[in-house]
Protein backbone atom coordinates (compact mmCIF):
# COMPACT_ATOMS: atom_id res chain seq x y z
CA UNK A 1 0.00 0.00 0.00
CA UNK A 2 0.98 3.61 -0.13
CA UNK A 3 0.11 7.01 0.36
CA UNK A 4 -1.34 8.89 -2.51
CA UNK A 5 -2.04 12.52 -0.78
CA UNK A 6 -1.24 13.45 3.18
CA UNK A 7 -3.21 16.37 4.30
CA UNK A 8 -2.34 17.42 8.28
CA UNK A 9 -3.58 20.45 10.11
CA UNK A 10 -2.42 21.80 13.63
CA UNK A 11 -0.25 18.95 14.03
CA UNK A 12 2.83 19.54 15.50
CA UNK A 13 4.75 22.65 14.32
CA UNK A 14 2.69 22.44 10.50
CA UNK A 15 -0.79 24.74 10.55
CA UNK A 16 -1.94 23.03 6.69
CA UNK A 17 -0.13 20.82 4.79
CA UNK A 18 -0.89 19.32 1.53
CA UNK A 19 0.67 17.17 0.46
CA UNK A 20 0.91 14.35 -3.32
CA UNK A 21 3.02 11.41 -2.57
CA UNK A 22 3.26 8.15 -4.99
CA UNK A 23 4.84 5.16 -4.54
CA UNK A 24 8.37 4.39 -4.69
CA UNK A 25 11.26 6.29 -2.46
CA UNK A 26 10.67 9.57 -1.64
CA UNK A 27 12.95 11.86 0.37
CA UNK A 28 11.72 14.52 3.03
CA UNK A 29 14.82 16.73 3.14
CA UNK A 30 15.22 20.11 5.09
CA UNK A 31 17.27 21.59 7.69
CA UNK A 32 16.72 20.26 11.65
CA UNK A 33 13.53 21.58 13.42
CA UNK A 34 12.07 22.25 10.10
CA UNK A 35 9.45 19.37 10.67
CA UNK A 36 10.37 16.37 8.22
CA UNK A 37 9.68 13.72 10.29
CA UNK A 38 6.57 15.61 12.08
CA UNK A 39 5.20 14.64 8.32
CA UNK A 40 6.05 10.74 8.45
CA UNK A 41 5.14 10.80 12.45
CA UNK A 42 1.78 11.75 10.69
CA UNK A 43 1.61 8.91 8.55
CA UNK A 44 2.89 6.53 11.43
CA UNK A 45 0.03 8.10 13.71
CA UNK A 46 -2.16 6.57 11.37
CA UNK A 47 -1.28 2.72 11.57
CA UNK A 48 -0.83 2.67 15.30
CA UNK A 49 -2.42 5.68 16.78
CA UNK A 50 0.36 6.63 18.63
CA UNK A 51 3.82 8.22 18.09
CA UNK A 52 7.02 6.76 17.93
CA UNK A 53 8.07 9.77 19.25
CA UNK A 54 6.11 10.66 22.54
CA UNK A 55 3.45 8.88 24.32
CA UNK A 56 0.97 10.98 24.98
CA UNK A 57 -1.18 12.80 22.32
CA UNK A 58 -0.92 16.50 23.88
CA UNK A 59 2.65 17.33 22.12
CA UNK A 60 1.24 16.06 18.39
CA UNK A 61 -1.34 19.43 18.26
CA UNK A 62 0.13 22.86 17.39
CA UNK A 63 0.69 25.35 19.87
CA UNK A 64 -2.70 26.72 20.42
CA UNK A 65 -4.80 24.82 18.19
CA UNK A 66 -7.30 22.71 20.23
CA UNK A 67 -7.10 19.68 17.82
CA UNK A 68 -4.89 18.06 15.15
CA UNK A 69 -6.20 16.58 11.53
CA UNK A 70 -4.17 13.68 10.03
CA UNK A 71 -5.88 12.53 6.31
CA UNK A 72 -4.73 10.48 3.77
CA UNK A 73 -5.53 9.11 0.69
CA UNK A 74 -3.84 5.29 0.04
CA UNK A 75 -3.97 3.02 -2.38
CA UNK A 76 -4.36 -0.19 -1.78
CA UNK A 77 -3.82 -2.69 -4.97
CA UNK A 78 -6.33 -1.23 -6.98
CA UNK A 79 -8.55 0.26 -3.85
CA UNK A 80 -8.33 3.65 -2.46
CA UNK A 81 -8.74 3.89 1.07
CA UNK A 82 -9.44 7.54 2.60
CA UNK A 83 -8.61 7.58 6.59
CA UNK A 84 -9.03 10.65 8.73
CA UNK A 85 -8.12 10.93 12.24
CA UNK A 86 -8.91 13.94 14.49
CA UNK A 87 -6.19 13.96 17.47
CA UNK A 88 -8.40 15.49 20.86
CA UNK A 89 -5.69 14.87 23.63
CA UNK A 90 -7.45 13.52 26.68
CA UNK A 91 -10.33 13.30 24.85
CA UNK A 92 -11.32 10.19 22.31
CA UNK A 93 -9.81 10.45 18.67
CA UNK A 94 -12.26 10.69 16.22
CA UNK A 95 -11.87 8.38 12.94
CA UNK A 96 -13.37 8.42 9.75
CA UNK A 97 -12.31 5.87 7.01
CA UNK A 98 -14.22 6.31 3.31
CA UNK A 99 -16.05 9.01 4.89
CA UNK A 100 -17.55 6.92 7.44
CA UNK A 101 -16.93 7.72 10.95
CA UNK A 102 -15.85 4.46 12.92
CA UNK A 103 -17.78 3.70 15.60
CA UNK A 104 -14.40 2.86 17.85
CA UNK A 105 -11.27 4.45 16.93
CA UNK A 106 -9.56 1.20 17.74
CA UNK A 107 -11.16 -0.77 14.41
CA UNK A 108 -8.83 1.37 12.13
CA UNK A 109 -5.89 -0.39 13.69
CA UNK A 110 -4.49 -2.89 11.07
CA UNK A 111 -6.07 -1.02 8.01
CA UNK A 112 -2.88 1.09 7.48
CA UNK A 113 0.28 -0.80 7.75
CA UNK A 114 4.15 1.24 8.31
CA UNK A 115 6.87 -0.19 9.59
CA UNK A 116 8.90 2.56 11.01
CA UNK A 117 12.84 2.52 11.51
CA UNK A 118 14.06 5.83 13.81
CA UNK A 119 17.06 6.20 15.97
CA UNK A 120 14.81 5.92 18.71
CA UNK A 121 14.89 1.74 17.79
CA UNK A 122 18.09 1.52 19.14
CA UNK A 123 16.38 1.44 22.90
CA UNK A 124 14.56 -1.95 21.15
CA UNK A 125 18.00 -3.44 21.99
CA UNK A 126 19.56 -1.37 24.56
CA UNK A 127 16.48 -0.20 26.56
CA UNK A 128 13.64 -1.26 28.92
CA UNK A 129 11.74 -4.04 28.28
CA UNK A 130 8.87 -2.01 27.69
CA UNK A 131 9.99 -0.89 24.35
CA UNK A 132 10.31 -3.86 23.79
CA UNK A 133 6.68 -4.83 24.47
CA UNK A 134 5.46 -2.19 23.31
CA UNK A 135 6.97 -2.84 19.92
CA UNK A 136 5.51 -6.60 20.12
CA UNK A 137 2.24 -5.41 20.70
CA UNK A 138 2.18 -2.86 18.21
CA UNK A 139 2.99 -5.23 15.59
CA UNK A 140 0.38 -8.33 17.37
CA UNK A 141 -2.25 -5.81 16.73
CA UNK A 142 -1.62 -4.76 13.13
CA UNK A 143 -1.75 -8.43 12.30
CA UNK A 144 -4.88 -9.10 14.36
CA UNK A 145 -6.56 -6.56 15.65
CA UNK A 146 -8.85 -8.03 17.68
CA UNK A 147 -6.05 -8.60 19.84
CA UNK A 148 -6.21 -4.70 20.53
CA UNK A 149 -9.42 -5.12 22.70
CA UNK A 150 -8.05 -8.32 24.85
CA UNK A 151 -4.68 -5.51 24.92
CA UNK A 152 -6.78 -3.19 26.83
CA UNK A 153 -8.92 -5.10 28.61
CA UNK A 154 -5.74 -6.90 30.26
CA UNK A 155 -4.52 -3.32 31.15
CA UNK A 156 -7.87 -2.68 33.06
CA UNK A 157 -7.93 -5.93 34.24
CA UNK A 158 -4.02 -5.06 36.01
CA UNK A 159 -5.13 -1.70 37.04
CA UNK A 160 -7.94 -2.86 39.03
CA UNK A 161 -5.70 -6.23 40.36
CA UNK A 162 -2.93 -3.79 41.31
CA UNK A 163 -5.19 -1.22 43.47
CA UNK A 164 -6.68 -3.91 45.32
CA UNK A 165 -3.39 -5.47 45.81
CA UNK A 166 -1.89 -2.27 46.97
CA UNK A 167 -4.86 -1.87 49.70
CA UNK A 168 -4.65 -5.40 50.48
CA UNK A 169 -1.33 -4.89 51.90
CA UNK A 170 -2.88 -2.29 54.08
CA UNK A 171 -5.54 -4.47 55.07
CA UNK A 172 -4.60 -7.99 54.85
CA UNK A 173 -6.95 -10.38 54.41
CA UNK A 174 -9.99 -7.97 53.63
CA UNK A 175 -10.07 -6.89 50.48
CA UNK A 176 -8.57 -10.42 49.34
CA UNK A 177 -11.52 -12.42 48.90
CA UNK A 178 -12.02 -10.66 45.65
CA UNK A 179 -8.49 -11.37 44.40
CA UNK A 180 -9.60 -14.51 42.89
CA UNK A 181 -11.96 -13.09 40.89
CA UNK A 182 -10.04 -10.82 39.18
CA UNK A 183 -7.20 -13.61 38.80
CA UNK A 184 -9.82 -15.14 36.53
CA UNK A 185 -10.07 -12.03 34.47
CA UNK A 186 -6.15 -11.69 33.85
CA UNK A 187 -5.48 -15.10 33.37
CA UNK A 188 -7.73 -15.21 30.62
CA UNK A 189 -6.73 -12.15 28.69
CA UNK A 190 -3.41 -13.22 30.04
CA UNK A 191 -3.15 -16.12 28.28
CA UNK A 192 -4.74 -14.87 24.97
CA UNK A 193 -1.90 -12.01 25.06
CA UNK A 194 0.52 -14.82 25.87
CA UNK A 195 -0.15 -17.24 22.80
CA UNK A 196 -0.41 -14.30 20.16
CA UNK A 197 3.16 -12.73 20.81
CA UNK A 198 4.73 -16.52 21.17
CA UNK A 199 2.89 -16.55 18.25
CA UNK A 200 4.42 -13.39 17.01
CA UNK A 201 8.24 -14.58 18.11
CA UNK A 202 8.02 -17.72 16.25
CA UNK A 203 6.85 -16.35 13.62
CA UNK A 204 9.33 -13.52 13.45
CA UNK A 205 12.70 -15.27 14.07
CA UNK A 206 13.60 -16.73 10.78
CA UNK A 207 13.28 -13.11 9.28
CA UNK A 208 15.40 -11.33 11.99
CA UNK A 209 18.21 -14.08 11.32
CA UNK A 210 18.06 -13.72 7.75
CA UNK A 211 17.87 -9.45 7.59
CA UNK A 212 20.62 -9.72 10.98
CA UNK A 213 23.11 -11.80 8.26
CA UNK A 214 21.95 -9.39 5.37
CA UNK A 215 22.89 -6.28 7.59
CA UNK A 216 25.91 -6.99 9.56
CA UNK A 217 27.29 -8.82 6.60
CA UNK A 218 29.32 -12.60 5.39
CA UNK A 219 30.69 -14.40 8.32
CA UNK A 220 28.38 -12.79 10.94
CA UNK A 221 27.64 -14.55 13.88
CA UNK A 222 23.48 -15.82 13.82
CA UNK A 223 21.01 -13.65 15.55
CA UNK A 224 17.48 -14.89 17.18
CA UNK A 225 14.50 -14.19 19.22
CA UNK A 226 13.39 -15.20 22.26
CA UNK A 227 10.75 -15.08 24.53
CA UNK A 228 11.24 -14.60 28.72
CA UNK A 229 8.03 -14.56 30.80
CA UNK A 230 6.75 -14.30 34.42
CA UNK A 231 5.12 -17.78 33.23
CA UNK A 232 7.21 -20.18 32.83
CA UNK A 233 5.71 -21.98 30.33
CA UNK A 234 5.68 -19.39 28.23
CA UNK A 235 9.25 -18.89 27.23
CA UNK A 236 12.36 -18.91 29.32
CA UNK A 237 14.45 -16.17 27.02
CA UNK A 238 16.34 -18.81 24.61
CA UNK A 239 16.12 -18.62 21.06
CA UNK A 240 13.48 -19.70 19.52
CA UNK A 241 13.79 -23.13 17.25
CA UNK A 242 12.17 -23.27 13.74
CA UNK A 243 9.31 -25.11 14.14
CA UNK A 244 8.84 -25.51 17.87
CA UNK A 245 5.82 -25.73 19.10
CA UNK A 246 3.65 -23.23 20.91
CA UNK A 247 1.30 -23.59 23.52
CA UNK A 248 -2.14 -22.83 23.53
CA UNK A 249 -3.99 -20.08 24.89
CA UNK A 250 -5.92 -21.96 27.41
CA UNK A 251 -2.45 -23.93 28.21
CA UNK A 252 -1.10 -20.69 29.09
CA UNK A 253 -4.09 -19.02 30.84
CA UNK A 254 -3.53 -22.25 33.13
CA UNK A 255 0.05 -22.46 33.47
CA UNK A 256 -0.61 -18.38 34.61
CA UNK A 257 -3.11 -19.22 37.16
CA UNK A 258 -0.76 -21.74 38.62
CA UNK A 259 2.37 -19.02 38.81
CA UNK A 260 0.01 -16.25 40.22
CA UNK A 261 -1.05 -18.77 43.21
CA UNK A 262 2.69 -19.80 43.56
CA UNK A 263 3.37 -16.38 43.73
CA UNK A 264 0.37 -14.87 45.94
CA UNK A 265 2.58 -14.34 48.96
CA UNK A 266 5.33 -12.00 46.95
CA UNK A 267 2.33 -9.71 45.28
CA UNK A 268 1.02 -9.13 48.33
CA UNK A 269 4.13 -7.87 49.96
CA UNK A 270 5.12 -6.04 46.92
CA UNK A 271 0.96 -4.70 46.19
CA UNK A 272 1.66 -5.40 42.90
CA UNK A 273 1.01 -7.96 39.85
CA UNK A 274 4.29 -10.02 39.37
CA UNK A 275 3.26 -12.46 36.57
CA UNK A 276 1.99 -11.90 33.27
CA UNK A 277 2.72 -10.61 29.87
CA UNK A 278 3.30 -6.77 31.05
CA UNK A 279 6.24 -8.09 33.23
CA UNK A 280 7.79 -10.05 30.20
CA UNK A 281 10.44 -9.40 27.85
CA UNK A 282 11.69 -10.32 24.52
CA UNK A 283 14.92 -11.21 24.08
CA UNK A 284 17.45 -10.78 21.22
CA UNK A 285 19.96 -13.19 20.77
CA UNK A 286 23.76 -12.24 18.96
CA UNK A 287 25.12 -16.03 18.57
CA UNK A 288 25.71 -17.62 22.19
CA UNK A 289 24.46 -14.46 24.31
CA UNK A 290 21.80 -12.20 24.75
CA UNK A 291 22.72 -8.87 22.88
CA UNK A 292 21.39 -6.60 25.51
CA UNK A 293 24.61 -5.52 27.37
CA UNK A 294 26.79 -7.49 25.33
CA UNK A 295 26.45 -6.34 21.72
CA UNK A 296 28.33 -2.96 20.39
CA UNK A 297 26.89 0.08 19.62
CA UNK A 298 27.50 -1.02 16.17
CA UNK A 299 26.03 -4.55 16.46
CA UNK A 300 23.07 -2.96 18.57
CA UNK A 301 22.52 -1.00 15.93
CA UNK A 302 22.37 -3.63 13.11
CA UNK A 303 19.95 -5.25 15.37
CA UNK A 304 17.55 -2.70 15.60
CA UNK A 305 17.44 -1.97 11.70
CA UNK A 306 17.38 -6.30 11.65
CA UNK A 307 14.35 -6.30 13.74
CA UNK A 308 12.86 -3.68 11.61
CA UNK A 309 13.59 -5.22 8.21
CA UNK A 310 12.40 -8.60 9.59
CA UNK A 311 9.25 -6.97 10.47
CA UNK A 312 8.86 -5.65 7.48
CA UNK A 313 9.29 -8.71 5.78
CA UNK A 314 6.77 -10.75 8.07
CA UNK A 315 3.83 -8.40 6.98
CA UNK A 316 5.51 -8.32 3.14
CA UNK A 317 4.60 -12.18 3.79
CA UNK A 318 1.42 -11.87 4.61
CA UNK A 319 0.58 -9.89 0.86
CA UNK A 320 1.28 -6.74 0.96
CA UNK A 321 4.28 -4.23 1.57
CA UNK A 322 3.04 -2.07 4.65
CA UNK A 323 4.83 1.32 3.92
CA UNK A 324 8.15 1.68 5.10
CA UNK A 325 9.81 4.86 6.85
CA UNK A 326 13.01 5.74 7.97
CA UNK A 327 13.86 8.59 9.72
CA UNK A 328 16.67 10.32 10.03
CA UNK A 329 18.82 6.80 9.75
CA UNK A 330 21.03 7.03 6.96
CA UNK A 331 23.89 9.20 8.67
CA UNK A 332 24.39 6.67 11.52
CA UNK A 333 24.64 3.78 9.34
CA UNK A 334 28.20 2.47 7.96
CA UNK A 335 28.18 1.60 3.91
CA UNK A 336 27.81 -2.10 4.38
CA UNK A 337 24.67 -1.50 6.31
CA UNK A 338 23.24 1.12 4.00
CA UNK A 339 23.35 -0.78 1.05
CA UNK A 340 21.11 -3.68 3.13
CA UNK A 341 18.94 -0.88 4.13
CA UNK A 342 18.69 0.48 0.62
CA UNK A 343 17.96 -3.07 -1.34
CA UNK A 344 14.88 -2.88 0.83
CA UNK A 345 14.01 0.53 0.82
CA UNK A 346 14.13 0.68 -3.45
CA UNK A 347 12.25 -2.78 -3.70
CA UNK A 348 8.90 -1.46 -0.95
CA UNK A 349 5.79 -0.05 -2.64
CA UNK A 350 6.56 2.81 -1.03
CA UNK A 351 9.60 4.13 1.11
CA UNK A 352 9.32 7.67 3.28
CA UNK A 353 12.96 8.86 4.11
CA UNK A 354 14.02 12.16 6.19
CA UNK A 355 17.34 13.50 5.93
CA UNK A 356 18.94 16.81 6.95
CA UNK A 357 21.39 16.80 4.00
CA UNK A 358 20.39 14.81 0.70
CA UNK A 359 23.57 13.60 0.31
CA UNK A 360 23.13 11.11 3.32
CA UNK A 361 20.59 8.88 1.32
CA UNK A 362 21.52 6.71 -1.24
CA UNK A 363 21.81 7.88 -4.39
CA UNK A 364 18.75 5.47 -5.98
CA UNK A 365 16.57 6.71 -3.53
CA UNK A 366 17.12 10.40 -4.18
CA UNK A 367 14.29 10.34 -7.41
CA UNK A 368 11.56 12.15 -5.41
CA UNK A 369 12.30 15.12 -2.86
CA UNK A 370 9.78 17.13 -0.78
CA UNK A 371 11.99 19.97 0.37
CA UNK A 372 10.86 21.23 3.92
CA UNK A 373 11.91 24.39 5.43
CA UNK A 374 10.50 27.93 5.89
CA UNK A 375 7.00 26.76 6.64
CA UNK A 376 6.38 24.92 3.48
CA UNK A 377 6.58 21.72 2.13
CA UNK A 378 7.55 20.86 -1.91
CA UNK A 379 7.46 18.65 -3.55
CA UNK A 380 10.36 18.01 -6.48
CA UNK A 381 11.08 15.79 -9.15
CA UNK A 382 14.10 15.28 -11.37
CA UNK A 383 12.90 16.71 -14.37
CA UNK A 384 14.02 14.16 -18.14
CA UNK A 385 16.82 16.28 -18.38
CA UNK A 386 20.01 15.73 -16.05
CA UNK A 387 19.89 18.73 -12.94
CA UNK A 388 16.38 19.43 -14.55
CA UNK A 389 13.94 20.58 -11.32
CA UNK A 390 10.44 20.86 -11.15
CA UNK A 391 8.42 22.10 -8.74
CA UNK A 392 5.28 20.05 -8.61
CA UNK A 393 3.15 21.38 -5.50
CA UNK A 394 3.72 23.98 -3.23
CA UNK A 395 1.61 24.64 -0.19
CA UNK A 396 1.99 28.07 2.02
CA UNK A 397 1.24 27.30 5.65
CA UNK B 1 -15.13 34.18 36.24
CA UNK B 2 -18.11 35.62 37.20
CA UNK B 3 -19.30 37.22 40.77
CA UNK B 4 -19.92 35.15 43.46
CA UNK B 5 -23.76 33.80 43.01
CA UNK B 6 -23.43 32.60 39.65
CA UNK B 7 -20.44 31.48 39.97
CA UNK B 8 -21.21 29.45 42.69
CA UNK B 9 -24.43 27.96 40.76
CA UNK B 10 -21.78 26.74 37.64
CA UNK B 11 -19.30 25.15 40.01
CA UNK B 12 -22.52 23.32 41.68
CA UNK B 13 -24.36 22.19 38.28
CA UNK B 14 -20.60 21.28 37.03
CA UNK B 15 -20.17 18.80 39.32
CA UNK B 16 -22.83 17.04 38.84
CA UNK B 17 -22.13 13.97 36.11
CA UNK B 18 -22.43 14.60 32.78
CA UNK B 19 -22.30 17.99 32.94
CA UNK B 20 -19.21 20.06 31.93
CA UNK B 21 -17.98 23.59 32.57
CA UNK B 22 -20.04 24.88 29.39
CA UNK B 23 -23.29 23.35 30.24
CA UNK B 24 -23.12 24.13 33.45
CA UNK B 25 -22.46 27.98 32.16
CA UNK B 26 -25.59 27.51 29.52
CA UNK B 27 -27.76 25.82 32.46
CA UNK B 28 -27.10 28.58 35.31
CA UNK B 29 -27.61 31.83 32.78
CA UNK B 30 -30.74 29.90 31.24
CA UNK B 31 -32.17 29.72 35.35
CA UNK B 32 -31.29 33.37 35.45
CA UNK B 33 -33.74 34.28 32.80
CA UNK B 34 -36.60 31.37 33.89
CA UNK B 35 -39.63 32.63 35.00
CA UNK B 36 -39.18 33.18 39.15
CA UNK B 37 -42.02 29.74 39.58
CA UNK B 38 -40.20 27.44 37.34
CA UNK B 39 -37.20 28.08 39.32
CA UNK B 40 -38.95 27.55 42.81
CA UNK B 41 -40.32 24.56 41.40
CA UNK B 42 -37.22 23.42 40.46
CA UNK B 43 -36.09 24.55 43.66
CA UNK B 44 -38.70 22.36 45.53
CA UNK B 45 -38.39 19.34 43.41
CA UNK B 46 -34.44 19.16 44.78
CA UNK B 47 -35.78 19.75 48.37
CA UNK B 48 -38.51 17.26 48.35
CA UNK B 49 -35.33 14.78 46.89
CA UNK B 50 -33.33 15.52 49.73
CA UNK B 51 -36.20 14.73 52.19
CA UNK B 52 -38.67 12.11 51.18
CA UNK B 53 -36.72 10.26 48.85
CA UNK B 54 -34.79 7.41 50.88
CA UNK B 55 -33.31 3.46 50.36
CA UNK B 56 -35.87 0.69 50.42
CA UNK B 57 -35.08 -0.41 53.57
CA UNK B 58 -35.27 -4.55 51.61
CA UNK B 59 -33.48 -4.15 48.57
CA UNK B 60 -32.29 -0.71 48.50
CA UNK B 61 -33.98 0.87 45.61
CA UNK B 62 -35.40 4.03 45.88
CA UNK B 63 -38.53 4.56 48.09
CA UNK B 64 -40.79 7.20 49.35
CA UNK B 65 -41.86 5.15 52.40
CA UNK B 66 -40.31 2.30 54.05
CA UNK B 67 -39.97 -0.15 51.37
CA UNK B 68 -40.24 0.65 47.83
CA UNK B 69 -43.07 -0.15 45.82
CA UNK B 70 -42.19 -3.12 43.71
CA UNK B 71 -41.19 -5.02 47.58
CA UNK B 72 -44.75 -4.09 48.80
CA UNK B 73 -46.48 -5.33 45.54
CA UNK B 74 -48.12 -8.59 46.69
CA UNK B 75 -48.41 -9.72 43.56
CA UNK B 76 -44.75 -10.25 42.64
CA UNK B 77 -43.59 -13.35 43.37
CA UNK B 78 -40.58 -14.04 46.19
CA UNK B 79 -38.59 -16.79 44.70
CA UNK B 80 -36.98 -15.12 42.22
CA UNK B 81 -34.38 -12.21 42.66
CA UNK B 82 -33.02 -10.10 40.67
CA UNK B 83 -29.36 -8.05 41.26
CA UNK B 84 -28.65 -4.99 39.91
CA UNK B 85 -25.69 -2.31 40.46
CA UNK B 86 -28.15 0.72 40.67
CA UNK B 87 -32.26 1.86 41.08
CA UNK B 88 -31.77 3.01 37.63
CA UNK B 89 -31.28 -0.90 36.28
CA UNK B 90 -34.36 -1.59 38.30
CA UNK B 91 -36.52 0.64 36.42
CA UNK B 92 -34.75 -0.22 33.06
CA UNK B 93 -35.79 -3.99 33.35
CA UNK B 94 -39.17 -2.92 35.05
CA UNK B 95 -39.80 -1.43 31.47
CA UNK B 96 -39.52 -5.18 30.15
CA UNK B 97 -42.46 -6.36 31.73
CA UNK B 98 -40.96 -9.06 31.95
CA UNK B 99 -39.77 -9.50 35.38
CA UNK B 100 -42.14 -10.33 37.80
CA UNK B 101 -40.00 -11.23 40.85
CA UNK B 102 -38.03 -9.17 43.75
CA UNK B 103 -34.77 -6.80 43.24
CA UNK B 104 -32.12 -6.54 45.14
CA UNK B 105 -30.10 -3.16 44.41
CA UNK B 106 -25.94 -3.36 45.19
CA UNK B 107 -25.39 0.22 45.11
CA UNK B 108 -22.41 -0.17 42.59
CA UNK B 109 -19.31 -2.94 41.32
CA UNK B 110 -16.74 -3.72 42.90
CA UNK B 111 -13.58 -1.92 41.11
CA UNK B 112 -10.75 -1.51 43.50
CA UNK B 113 -9.57 1.55 41.47
CA UNK B 114 -12.53 3.66 42.98
CA UNK B 115 -11.56 1.90 46.61
CA UNK B 116 -15.59 -0.41 46.15
CA UNK B 117 -15.14 -3.31 47.74
CA UNK B 118 -17.83 -5.96 48.61
CA UNK B 119 -17.90 -4.29 51.96
CA UNK B 120 -19.02 -1.40 50.10
CA UNK B 121 -21.89 -2.95 48.55
CA UNK B 122 -24.71 -3.97 50.21
CA UNK B 123 -23.43 -7.88 50.00
CA UNK B 124 -24.18 -8.39 53.30
CA UNK B 125 -27.70 -7.28 52.79
CA UNK B 126 -28.15 -9.63 49.93
CA UNK B 127 -26.87 -13.02 51.77
CA UNK B 128 -29.23 -12.08 54.65
CA UNK B 129 -32.16 -11.67 52.72
CA UNK B 130 -31.25 -15.22 50.52
CA UNK B 131 -30.41 -17.00 54.37
CA UNK B 132 -34.52 -17.00 55.08
CA UNK B 133 -34.87 -19.20 52.12
CA UNK B 134 -38.06 -17.70 50.17
CA UNK B 135 -35.56 -17.10 47.20
CA UNK B 136 -35.18 -20.23 44.77
CA UNK B 137 -33.18 -18.29 41.69
CA UNK B 138 -31.05 -15.96 41.42
CA UNK B 139 -30.46 -13.72 38.42
CA UNK B 140 -27.29 -11.92 37.95
CA UNK B 141 -28.00 -8.52 36.37
CA UNK B 142 -24.89 -6.25 36.57
CA UNK B 143 -23.51 -4.12 33.80
CA UNK B 144 -21.39 -6.49 30.82
CA UNK B 145 -18.83 -4.36 31.45
CA UNK B 146 -15.13 -5.66 33.75
CA UNK B 147 -16.19 -4.52 37.08
CA UNK B 148 -19.60 -5.89 36.51
CA UNK B 149 -18.45 -9.32 35.34
CA UNK B 150 -16.11 -9.24 38.75
CA UNK B 151 -19.20 -8.61 40.55
CA UNK B 152 -21.20 -11.47 39.20
CA UNK B 153 -17.89 -13.66 39.27
CA UNK B 154 -18.06 -12.89 42.91
CA UNK B 155 -21.18 -12.98 43.96
CA UNK B 156 -21.69 -16.33 42.44
CA UNK B 157 -18.98 -17.95 44.17
CA UNK B 158 -20.27 -16.67 47.62
CA UNK B 159 -23.31 -17.84 47.28
CA UNK B 160 -22.50 -21.12 45.27
CA UNK B 161 -23.04 -23.08 48.72
CA UNK B 162 -26.64 -22.51 49.06
CA UNK B 163 -27.77 -24.46 45.93
CA UNK B 164 -29.65 -21.00 44.51
CA UNK B 165 -30.23 -21.75 40.62
CA UNK B 166 -28.01 -18.63 39.41
CA UNK B 167 -28.03 -17.08 36.11
CA UNK B 168 -26.33 -13.78 34.50
CA UNK B 169 -28.24 -11.97 31.83
CA UNK B 170 -27.27 -13.10 28.41
CA UNK B 171 -25.39 -10.96 26.58
CA UNK B 172 -24.59 -10.85 22.78
CA UNK B 173 -26.40 -9.08 19.92
CA UNK B 174 -29.40 -6.66 20.16
CA UNK B 175 -32.10 -6.87 18.84
CA UNK B 176 -33.08 -5.24 15.07
CA UNK B 177 -29.09 -4.91 14.49
CA UNK B 178 -26.80 -6.36 12.11
CA UNK B 179 -24.59 -8.68 12.46
CA UNK B 180 -21.77 -7.06 10.82
CA UNK B 181 -21.92 -4.44 12.85
CA UNK B 182 -21.26 -5.86 16.13
CA UNK B 183 -17.85 -6.08 17.59
CA UNK B 184 -15.88 -8.97 17.78
CA UNK B 185 -16.02 -9.24 21.52
CA UNK B 186 -19.96 -8.97 21.74
CA UNK B 187 -20.55 -11.34 18.43
CA UNK B 188 -17.70 -13.93 20.51
CA UNK B 189 -20.43 -13.84 23.59
CA UNK B 190 -23.11 -14.35 21.22
CA UNK B 191 -21.89 -17.11 19.80
CA UNK B 192 -21.19 -18.88 23.50
CA UNK B 193 -23.96 -17.81 24.84
CA UNK B 194 -25.99 -19.33 21.43
CA UNK B 195 -29.59 -21.41 21.71
CA UNK B 196 -30.99 -24.40 20.21
CA UNK B 197 -33.70 -23.82 17.81
CA UNK B 198 -36.98 -25.97 18.95
CA UNK B 199 -38.29 -26.85 15.63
Amino acid sequence: MYVRHLQVGSFRNWEHVDLPLGPGPTVFVGRNGEGKTNLVEAIGYLATMGSHRVSSDAPLVRHGAEQAVVRAALRRGDRELLVEIEINPGRANRVRVNRGPLPRPRELLGMVRTVLFAPEDLALVRGDPTERRRFLDELLVTRTPRLAGVRSDYDRVLKQRNALLKTARLARGKAIETLDVWDGHLTDYGGQLLAARLHLVADLAPHMSEAYAEVAGEGAVVAGLGYSSTVPLAGTGSAVAPGAPVPSAAELTEAMRERIAERRNDELDRGMTLVGPHRDDLVIHLGPAQAKGFASHGESWSLALALKLATFALLRGEGEDPILILDDVFATLDAERRAALAAVARSAEQTLITAAVVDDVPEELRGVRVEVGGGYAVVVKDGPGVGERAVVEGRVP
Amino acid sequence: MYEGAVQDLIDELGRLPGVGPKSAQRIAFHLLSAESTDVSRLVAALTRVQQEVRFCVTCYNVAEAEQCRICRDPRRTDDVLCVVEEPKDVVAIERTREFRGRYHVLGGAISPIDGVGPDDLRVKELMTRLMNGAVTELIIATDPNLEGEATAAYLARLVSPMGLAVSRLASGLPVGGDLEYADEVTLGRAFEGRRRIDA
